[in-house]
């Protein structure tokens, strides 16, 4: 019975509070002084991670956290390790030098340290909140030739096959496949815990490698081009008609019968 | 005045600290939140039977408790109402 080697990708992204604004020139998002924080799908496979190591029905060898982007990323790879997380791994990526990592980018730069720290099972989000490319995972499991179980609600292991409950249109799916392989999380997988103010203080000295993207080796050039970042049209307010005639009228205008 | 039982001081400030450190994402704002929480500890301060600090203690994990579910919640419903689509 094989150990499980976990790796966490996770995102720093803008905190799903705050309301995004486009910029001036309408090519991407305003993200200066805006307030930052972890992925929330990105949350759910940290805990899903730490639960798999808590109910101890196949060891968890060692938990990795990692992520790809500017410096302050390395705040969520804390709070990755307050909840539970043994070690982090940060690849600094200079947004103004190469631009935002793309979905195959970063599944590249994983599929190198799946390689690189022998990892047998990664659990990402199903999407981060700004791009909501929804692709990563995939594209991962892809590149690895491994198991895939997109947006799992539940994840049941015994040994080394993992039994994943998935949530599909209009109902789920049951899917069973042996290690190693590609999980990515959904809404209902579970409660994420609340990295406390002691297990952030903790993670402080728990180790965490920093690594540059000459480093990595890997090509990450951007192969897509944004054209245009609009906000959506405002909506538009109802409006009272004053009898069953003027509503009829008002059908009519808008051509509903 | 000196404190009859140094540990449970220390518990009482740690307690505070952490409440303190979670209230800075309050929905309503820090500075909402900040001072109700400084007033709901100064109102204890005259407090010295050790049985009453035990139980103000557990109340104040409750409260941590509540307010962890009560952020969970608020997020949940929010990423919820984004990405499920209810018919």
């Amino acid at each position: 019975m094989s150990s499980l080697r976990i790796l966490v990708p996770i995102k720093r992204v803008i905190d799903y509070a705050v309301r995004p604004r486009v910029n001036k020139t309408n090519t991407a998002v305003e993200t200066a002084g805006v307030k930052h924080s972890m992925n929330p799908f990105d949350e759910l496979s940290i805990e899903e991670a730490v639960r798999l190591r808590e109910r101890k029905s196949t060891p968890v060898e060692d938990i990795l956290a990692f992520s790809a982007g500017p410096a302050k990323s390395q705040d969520v790879l804390r709070t990755a390790m307050a909840m539970g997380a043994d070690r982090g791994m940060h690849v600094l990526v200079d947004v103004d030098k190469t631009g935002d990592l793309e979905p195959l980018g970063v599944a590249k730069l994983l599929r190198k340290v799946v390689e690189d720290e022998k990892r047998n099972l990664v659990i990402l989000g199903k999407q981060s909140i700004d791009d909501d490319s929804a692709q990563t995972g995939q594209m991962l499991a892809g590149l690895l030739g491994w198991s895939q179980a997109t947006q799992a609600a539940k994840v049941e292991i015994e040994g080394d096959v993992i039994t994943v409950t998935k949530e599909v249109d209009g109902g789920v799916e049951t899917v069973k496949a042996k290690l190693p392989m590609v999980i990515t999380t959904d809404l209902r997988l579970n409660e994420p815990r609340y990295a406390s103010l002691p297990n952030i203080m903790k993670a402080k000295k728990k180790p965490m490698v920093k690594k540059t993207l000459e480093e990595m080796g890997v090509d990450v050039k951007q192969r897509l081009k944004t054209v245009k970042v609009e906000e959506p049209a405002p909506r538009k307010g109802g409006q009272k008609v004053e009898d069953v005639d003027g509503m009829i009228a008002k059908l009519k205008e808008l051509g509903a019968i | 005045m000196t404190p009859q039982n140094p540990a449970l001081r220390l518990q009482v400030i740690k307690i505070y600290k952490e409440l303190l450190f979670l209230v800075r994402e309050y929905p309503l704002g820090y500075d909402y939140a900040r001072p109700r929480l400084h007033k709901a500890f100064m109102s204890q301060a005259g407090v010295d039977d050790e049985e009453k600090i035990r139980s103000g203690i557990k109340r104040a994990e409750f409260v941590k408790k509540e307010i962890e579910a009560l952020y969970y919640l608020k997020r949940y419903r929010a990423l919820r109402q984004r990405y499920d689509k209810i018919d």
